[in-house]
């Protein structure tokens, strides 16, 4: 008998919440759910004993390079490694270049996304024309297009401008867009800060980069939201004011939503004493106290979502001095593992939380139909199964990235990405 | 001895002491009337300068041709980044032509470091961006302690733009390494951040009043202010400075008539300090350049001299 391709039987899965399963995938979507043993024979078959089944994972901040600097990362490439690290969607920053702040810019990642096939690819909207922060790009135009784009921003550098900022946040609402600010007060924290003020930055003489230059920022745009009635969405939180700012404001009911990257649950700034670029990350790394609040924010619920900031660069970017060299790192590949460890591992989050922090709150922030669901009957089939008892070393040359600016390099991570469908359809995993 | 010097850290007090002695043997040389010891003979060092430097890098020039060393100066201004090339790469590609020894200047903090990762050649630290610059602070112990003997227990002034200097950093390092009590003065905003926890982990003062400083100082080292920091809001006026920090012609008063009076160069008179100051007989700066060219010499030696030819 040969057998029936069209079908996928994922047999003695773990759902987040702990119950056993079998999904039988089928046209795109989760057909069964339940004990379906013997009842599905001739179809393919994934043995899943011992493997969680996460909705695919989702994330809000990816930067691939594609257009402009195709030899670190191009959309292809990219979403390889978002495949391989779990995802099943990404939103890709719109510094590219050229920048997408346009309706056509933002269909041609869109198309290279459908093309490449792995992920679903979302253009996130410049919210400033060539990321300039003076004029607003044509974000009704861009939420228009066949990429329907609802997320903008000018991550990489900040909408500084308060008025630049309040007419990006009223003109959004018209079609439920949502502003995602990379805070970064420009005056306290030149774009040439890199190292978080402190008394590292003050030993190893780099110019540092104040936590309160990116807490005076978020102060000031929840209330910019609560004054205009919009919503805001704030990128890589890095400080434990910042947290308490926006414990405060959900608080009063302002619709503010929060996102924080793997590198700043795990990695501090006594990282960057050897001067090594793959350190070098905007907002920078920060002490054990932030962290701590971090990790605290997340579980809590203050922090809505886990975000990569995937930032690849080519080798000879990272191979300057310290403060030239180019900000970012990869982590795609790692976040889910990364969030396992200081997560999973510290009781301070489940399997379930892990499924909303990655999936379901990501999903909903970005307004993408289809991801972040629960894994029920009828639901598109987007998931990824994830052995939660190994532990791994990782080794940056083992990548679908074209980069290697991997920070996470010799680390010991707990658990593994064995599987990831999209639509049913396997895109990471033999 | 350490294999690259890039920090005062890589120096233990004995390693200092060994550099001081035979930076008085050099020194004298310096002496004589045919001044090339032929101890570096055959080999290359190679002065790399990120960086405008006058000073720096005829001291090091000197200082290899006196061992007769081969000494190329290299001017690599402008970051290679602009250029389209790495750090990594610029600098491969000088030591692939058979280097020994690559002194360093860089405007980068940290250059020094990851250029010695990068290379075989043994790497010495001009200078890098606002982190150190280890023979200055070398050749300015040096000079306190042939003016004062021992610095154990001597109480030590630094004052000045404290954030944005290099010299400041490897310069209280090494001196609270000899034993000396130091105390840095600056208005708050040209203080290092985190400078507080930093004093209290490395036995030092941090002060505020020069007045308060200057009566009990057995030596007072003067930095320079960067033109830069005048528009940078660091401060309201040059003016407010001299009277709050500057090393005036009434500070000079207060200050022990043995107290020797040091300035990495090159000095803003009338600024951070005052040409009676300057030019006043405890003043060191002259002999601080003489001892620059006999330091750099003895590191130099200490460094290259025992390293088989590759």
């Amino acid at each position: 008998m040969s057998l029936d391709h069209s079908k996928t039987l994922i047999a003695g899965a773990t759902l987040p919440d702990g119950t056993r399963t079998d999904l039988l995938l089928a046209d795109g979507a989760i057909l069964e759910t339940g004990s379906l043993d013997g009842r599905h024979e001739g179809v393919e078959r994934v043995d899943a004993d011992g493997l969680i089944a996460l909705p695919g994972l989702v994330d809000l901040h990816t930067h691939l390079r594609e257009p402009g600097r195709e030899d670190a990362e191009t959309v292809l490439t990219g979403s390889r490694a978002a495949a391989a690290g779990g995802f099943t969607a990404i939103l890709a920053m719109a510094n590219t270049n050229p920048v997408t702040d346009t309706a056509e810019a933002a269909e041609r990642i869109l198309d290279l996304g459908r093309t490449a096939g792995l992920v679903d690819v979302q253009p996130v909207g410049a919210v400033t024309k060539q990321l300039a922060g003076e004029e607003l790009a044509e974000l009704g135009l861009m939420a228009r297009s066949r990429a329907q784009v609802k997320v903008f921003s000018d991550d990489g550098k900040c909408v500084h401008d308060a008025r630049v900022m309040r007419r990006a946040l009223e003109y959004v609402k018209a079609f439920g867009g949502v502003v995602s600010q990379h805070a970064q007060d420009p005056h306290l924290a030149p774009y040439t800060s890199c190292c978080h003020e402190g008394e590292i930055s003050g030993r190893l003489g780099l110019p540092g980069w104040p936590g309160v230059a990116e807490e005076v920022i978020v102060a000031r745009d929840v209330m910019l939201a609560r004054h205009t009635g919009s919503r805001v969405h704030v990128a890589h939180v890095s400080t434990a004011g910042s947290v308490e700012v926006i414990r405060w404001a959900k608080a009063q009911g302002i619709a503010v939503t929060a996102e924080v990257t793997p590198h700043h649950l795990l990695l501090t700034t006594d990282l960057l004493a050897g001067y090594d670029p793959t350190y070098k990350v905007n907002p920078p790394l920060r002490p054990a106290e932030d962290v701590e609040a971090l990790r605290v924010a997340l579980s809590d619920g203050t922090i809505d979502a886990v975000a990569t900031d995937h930032a690849p660069h080519a080798r000879h970017d990272k191979e300057h001095a310290f403060v030239d060299a180019a900000f970012g790192m990869l982590g795609l590949e790692t976040s889910l593992q990364v969030v396992a460890t200081v997560m999973v591992e510290n009781g301070l989050l489940d399997w379930s939380g892990v499924a909303r922090v990655m999936s379901q709150a990501p999903a909903r922030i970005a307004g993408l139909d289809g991801h972040g669901g629960s894994l029920r009957a009828g639901e598109p089939a987007n998931l990824t199964l994830v052995d939660p008892s190994v532990q791994v070393v990782v080794d940056r040359d083992a990548s679908a990235s074209l980069s290697r600016n991997n920070p996470w390099h010799e680390r010991k991570l707990t658990g593994r990405v064995v599987a990831s469908f999209l639509r049913g359809a396997r895109t990471y995993g033999s | 001895m350490t294999r690259h010097l890039l920090s005062i850290d890589d120096l233990s007090v004995e390693q200092i002491q060994e550099i001081f002695e035979t930076a008085a043997e050099m020194h004298d040389v310096q002496r004589r009337e045919v001044k090339k010891l032929p101890a570096l003979r055959g080999r290359t060092v190679i002065n790399m300068f990120f960086e405008d430097s006058t000073r720096t890098r005829s001291s090091f020039e000197i200082a290899g041709k006196w061992l007769s060393a081969d000494v190329i100066n290299i001017s690599a201004k402008g970051s290679s980044a602009s250029k389209g090339e790495s750090l990594r790469d610029t600098v491969l590609t000088v030591c692939a032509m058979g280097v020994d020894g690559l002194v360093i200047r860089h405007p980068a903090s940290g250059a020094a470091q990851q250029v010695s990762e990068w290379v075989d050649a043994v790497v010495v630290n001009a200078g890098d961006g606002m982190h150190e610059h280890p023979t200055q602070a070398l050749l300015d112990a040096y000079t306190l302690e042939r003016r004062l003997g021992s610095l154990e227990g001597r109480q030590v002034a630094i004052v000045g733009d404290l954030t944005h200097s290099r010299v400041f950093r490897s310069g209280v390092k090494c001196l609270t390494k000899l034993g000396a009590e130091v105390t840095v003065v600056a208005p708050p905003t040209l203080m290092p951040s985190g400078i507080d926890e930093w004093s209290r982990t490395a036995g030092f003062e941090v002060n505020y009043d020069l007045d308060e400083v200057l009566p009990k100082a057995d030596a007072v080292m003067m930095l320079r202010v960067q033109k830069e920091r005048m528009s940078g809001g660091y401060f309201p006026s040059p003016r407010e400075y001299t009277v709050g920090y500057g090393l005036t012609r009434e500070r000079l008063a207060q200050l022990k008539p043995d107290a020797p009076i040091c300035h990495p160069g090159p000095m803003n008179r009338g600024l951070e300090i005052a040409a009676d100051a300057a030019d006043a007989a405890q003043s060191a700066v002259l002999e601080q350049v003489s001892a620059g060219v006999a330091i750099r010499m003895s590191v130099l030696y200490h460094l290259l001299a025992g390293e088989e030819t590759p």
